[in-house]
């Protein structure tokens, strides 16, 4: 199936209007040197039913296991409506809105959009969105590097308590370009940055902080305090945020205890996948990127704005282009030339949909059901928390024993227990991250913690 | 495509309303009891209260403000807008492959890996690479990853001194963007007047420092660059190497391979070739694909195969890596798409993509040029897509061809790419796809007939276009410098609120 609509009489007329003889001819200036005989290594093609049979019997593959596993990507309720409207033909087949006359609907989605995101930040502007919450940190890291023009070290604090896969990510994405990633060690007590940890770095060039809040572990840093410090010695602070967490907790732009001139991170980042976006193996996603508006020059990707038509009336149209790849090349703020446009046609649905009431509603329901589930988890014998301060919606809880065949029996129970963080954390022993949201029910809790008691007891009797 | 105007969502906003069924329910004031004061937010975000009707209603009436491929022809060139098929959106939606949590074992991925593994078997095999990775996750990231690698070889070498990238004048601005993120500079080669490659200027500008050429074949002016085996060899012979940017494969799909024209290494991107959806400017996908002596460079992860079973490859397996480009796995529902479009393709589907894709682009040059058009290249074929230059009639008409792009909105056409490649004067690159039927194609010329018979006869017809579209020409200049990126309640605006 190739969708290809000619027929036989089509074919013939345009052959003849061009003057050639067959299609075939039409490839006439590659050199028959480099011509490929026959495509090995593909498939016969399949209908679409067959396809669909074959997906079908993929996807039943892996199942619909019971996860607890959050680390990232959290699986929240997704209303019907979302789906429904993202997959309309109208914004799901749309090229970028280049042609503002002909894009008016999705470049009005995506000013609704940036309205949304710079309150639930706290921020004055957002751009139309970046690739994941992963890549938005690096990018975030490069503008602040471009932003602050009073240090000239490119050196970026980054705690260890950041995803880690996000530090990985802002290393690959930032790295060639100089800048210098410096690991900033956490209290394995009390799973979050200690007071005075910053200390060390007084009097010295810093360009950049980032802070993750709740931090991989989902501890709560103290924000205002590491702001403070932040913002008294010009260093830029980069929040990296969950966006369902911004219902309950203080928003990037308030953070720090100092005037209110004076405060508040400069550039907020996380993955938007909570608002509205499923699971799927990890993408696509969107990463969002708001900023204080002095940075709004040094911001890449898109940026929708409002402005007037020729007749005087409000329209849409991607503005501040001068900072792009397609104008500056070169000498542009990145070579980012999509937004997760389909991603944030979503999380705009699914964030009207939710509302400040709604959007409270879950994020106070899946922090609910997690210490249900922490509690349950942690009356089976051999389990402890093991960090004793403030979390939200995730936590690590240690295991009297190693973690990886302890999920495995679990996993064979149709459960996915969490994230072992062994790998990651070695220094905090057998330890699992869990999370649980509003879609978990306590029964769903209840048969993951008999399950965790039985694989535990199998695992101390053998 | 509707013309009414539809005023912000927040705008309809009632406080106290909501789509209240679609919440969970209240779990009460203790349910966050244990969240420090200080850490607490105050005042709550600006978010619509709205009900699950109005969103709808919203939503849909912003959707029919829009072009898009599956209600109007969009000729877009260097986009390859071809029709999204229906079923590779229904099949990567089934519901287990959407709960797939992205760091599930991978004992409970089987499935989901079989496709992933299978997709890079397919691509390898139609870019003829020995190794893929699919995360990067648009076509300027896998230009990035490709830049990286490359530096990566080069410095592994201990050949610390290649840090140029040369690319033609005619290049997509991102390929001189993507160098510069990779610390490279840029060196600029000109093309001749038959839109190939200057030999004697490439050979003239590699040297001990180039890292590495960077080319689309066909090339951003719609021909193929036929001297290639020679500019592989030139930059091969000088110590750099080639990169492919896969912006234009749909025009040798199953034809001829980047492998065999000497690449290293090439990204693809799935949203062009392998039909999968823009979706307003995203998500892309742009899998790498290199030779050999590349692969240990690739960006993580990998799928890889331990005898039945399919397996991530992780930082133990290629300690080299440029690493990660994304948390998890790119954008796994795209790469899912663009299988399910592979499949349905199969062998003999590839090649056909490429042979009408290129039969209506030159269909459309052979009649364009009857209608009184100037082709940018007229002794060359075009590839899947074309340039016409407006250079005389912008001289004689004082229409541009923004003008033209404008008016061919009134004619229920998406515009081609303008001003775009910078090096032709006054262009329309136009790239039709093989998705599109001859009557398409006929109703198409006409437009564009009849928007130069406008031009001469009234001219202030197609500079005032568009005249249907929802809004007229908007005002680019006053967006960017009285800058209203937000929304705010009525009385703050500078903008009377739509009516």
């Amino acid at each position: 199936m190739a969708f290809i609509p000619h027929t036989r009489e089509d074919v013939a007329a345009m052959l003849a209007a061009i003057g050639v003889g067959s299609i075939e001819q039409l490839f006439d200036e590659i050199p028959a040197s480099l011509r490929l005989a026959a495509l090995a290594g593909v498939p016969d093609a399949l209908s679409e039913m067959e396809v669909g049979r074959l997906m079908a019997e993929r996807a039943s593959l892996d199942g619909r296991p019971l996860c607890f596993i959050g680390a990232g990507a959290y699986e929240h309720h997704i209303p019907a409506a979302v789906w429904a409207i993202a997959t309309r033909g109208e914004f799901y087949s749309a090229y970028t809105p280049y042609q503002a006359e002909a894009s008016q609907g999705t470049l009005q989605l995506l000013y609704e959009y940036q309205t949304m995101m710079a309150s639930l930040t706290g921020m004055e502007v957002s751009n139309a969105s970046l690739y994941d919450g992963a890549s938005a940190m690096g990018e975030a890291c490069l503008m602040a590097v471009r932003a602050n023009r009073r240090s000239r070290s490119q050196r970026i604090l980054v705690p260890t308590t950041v995803h880690p896969h996000y530090r990985r990510t802002a290393a690959a994405v930032a790295g060639n370009q100089g800048l210098v990633f410096e690991e900033l060690p956490y209290c394995t007590e009390e799973g979050c940055i200690p007071a005075g940890a910053l200390d060390r770095y007084d009097g010295q060039d810093i360009t950049a902080l980032v802070i993750q809040q709740p931090n991989f572990f989902g501890r709560l840093e103290d924000v205002d305090a590491l702001c403070d410090w932040a913002r008294a010695r010009n260093v830029l602070v980069v929040a990296v945020v969950n966006p369902t967490s911004l219902a309950l907790l203080k928003p990037p732009g308030q953070w720090g205890s100092r005037g209110a001139n004076n405060k508040g991170a400069d550039i907020a980042v996380g993955e938007g996948q909570p608002l509205g976006v499923p699971l799927s193996s990890g993408g696509p996603y969107f990463g969002f990127m708001t900023a204080r508006m002095e940075h709004v020059r040094q911001m890449p990707g898109r940026i929708a704005g409002r402005t007037v038509d020729a007749a005087g009336r409000a329209g849409f149209t991607l503005t501040l282009q001068a900072r792009e790849q397609h104008i500056r090349r070169a000498k542009a703020t990145s070579n980012i030339c999509t937004n997760q446009g389909l991603l944030v046609t979503a999380a705009a649905v699914y964030l009207s949909l939710m509302g400040p009431a709604g959007l409270e509603r879950v994020a106070a329901a899946s922090h609910a059901r997690t210490r249900e589930l922490v509690a349950a988890l942690t009356r089976v014998p051999g389990v402890r928390r093991l960090f004793s301060g403030p979390v939200f919606h995730e936590e690590v809880i240690a295991l009297d024993r190693p973690v990886a065949p302890v999920l495995e029996k679990l996993a064979a129970r149709g459960i996915l227990g969490g994230l072992d963080l062994t790998e990651h954390y070695p220094e905090l022993g057998p330890a699992l991250l869990v999370c649980a949201t509003e879609i978990k029910t306590s029964a769903d809790i209840e048969r993951y913690a008999g399950a965790l008691g039985d694989c535990l007891r199998e695992a101390r009797a053998a | 495509m509707s013309t009414r105007l539809e005023k912000p969502i927040f705008e309809y906003s009632v406080p106290g309303r909501g789509a209240e069924d679609q919440w969970p329910s209240d779990p009460g004031p203790a349910a966050a009891a244990d969240l420090p004061a200080s850490l607490r937010r105050g005042a709550r975000p600006c978010l619509p209260e709205v009900s699950e009707l109005e969103t709808v209603r919203h939503f849909t009436r912003l959707s029919q403000l829009n072009f898009s491929i599956d209600t109007h022809f969009y000729p877009l060139g260097s986009c390859t807008m071809k029709y999204n098929p229906k079923a590779c959106n229904q099949y990567a939606m089934l519901p287990e492959l959407l709960a797939r949590h992205p760091l599930s074992p991978e004992g409970l991925g089987q499935g989901f890996l079989a496709c992933m593994y299978e997709l890079q078997e397919m691509l390898k095999a139609v870019t003829g690479m020995q190794a893929v990775a699919l995360s990067p996750m648009a076509g300027a990231q896998g230009e990035f990853a490709g830049v990286a690698m490359i530096r990566a070889y080069h410095r592994a070498r201990g050949d610390l001194e290649r840090n140029e990238i040369i690319v033609p004048e005619a290049a997509h601005g991102t390929n001189p963007a993507t160098a510069t993120m990779c610390g490279c500079v840029v060196r600029e080669v000109p093309v001749d007047a038959e839109g190939d490659v200057e030999l004697d200027a490439l050979k003239a500008a590699v040297g001990p420092k180039t890292a590495g050429i960077m080319l689309t074949n066909p090339s951003t002016l719609g021909v193929f660059e036929r001297r290639i085996e020679e500019v592989a060899h030139t930059v091969h012979a000088g110590g750099g190497l080639l990169y492919y940017d896969g912006a234009n494969l749909n025009a040798i799909l199953g034809k001829v391979r980047p492998g065999d024209m000497g690449f290293d290494v090439v990204h693809i991107n799935l949203h062009k070739t392998f039909s999968t959806p823009h979706g307003g400017g995203g998500p892309g996908a742009g899998p790498v694909g290199v030779s050999a002596r590349l692969a240990p460079f690739l960006p993580l992860p990998i799928v890889g195969r331990r005898g039945e079973r399919y397996c991530w490859l992780t930082e133990r397996d290629l300690p080299q890596s440029i690493g990660r480009l994304s948390a998890f796995m790119g954008n796994a529902g795209v790469l899912l798409r663009a299988y399910i479009y592979m499949r349905m393709l199969g062998r003999e589907g590839m090649a056909k993509v490429s042979e009408y894709a290129t039969l209506n682009a030159n269909y459309l040059l052979a009649q364009l040029t009857r209608a009184g058009f100037d082709a940018a290249y007229p002794r060359r074929r075009a590839t899947h897509e074309l340039i016409v230059s407006l250079k005389r009639q912008a001289k004689e008409l004082g229409v541009t061809a923004m003008d033209f792009a404008k008016r061919l909105l009134d004619h229920g056409m998406h515009a081609p790419t303008t001003y775009f490649p910078l090096l032709v004067p006054e262009c329309l690159l136009i790239e039709p796809t093989e998705t599109e039927s001859k009557a398409t194609l006929d109703a198409f010329v006409a437009a564009m007939g009849e928007i130069l018979a406008e031009a001469a006869k009234e001219p202030e017809r197609v500079t005032g276009a568009p005249h249907t579209m929802p809004v007229r020409r908007l005002d680019d200049v006053r967006a960017a410098k009285q800058l209203d990126l937000t929304w705010k309640p009525i009385g703050a605006h500078a903008i009377p609120p739509t009516s």
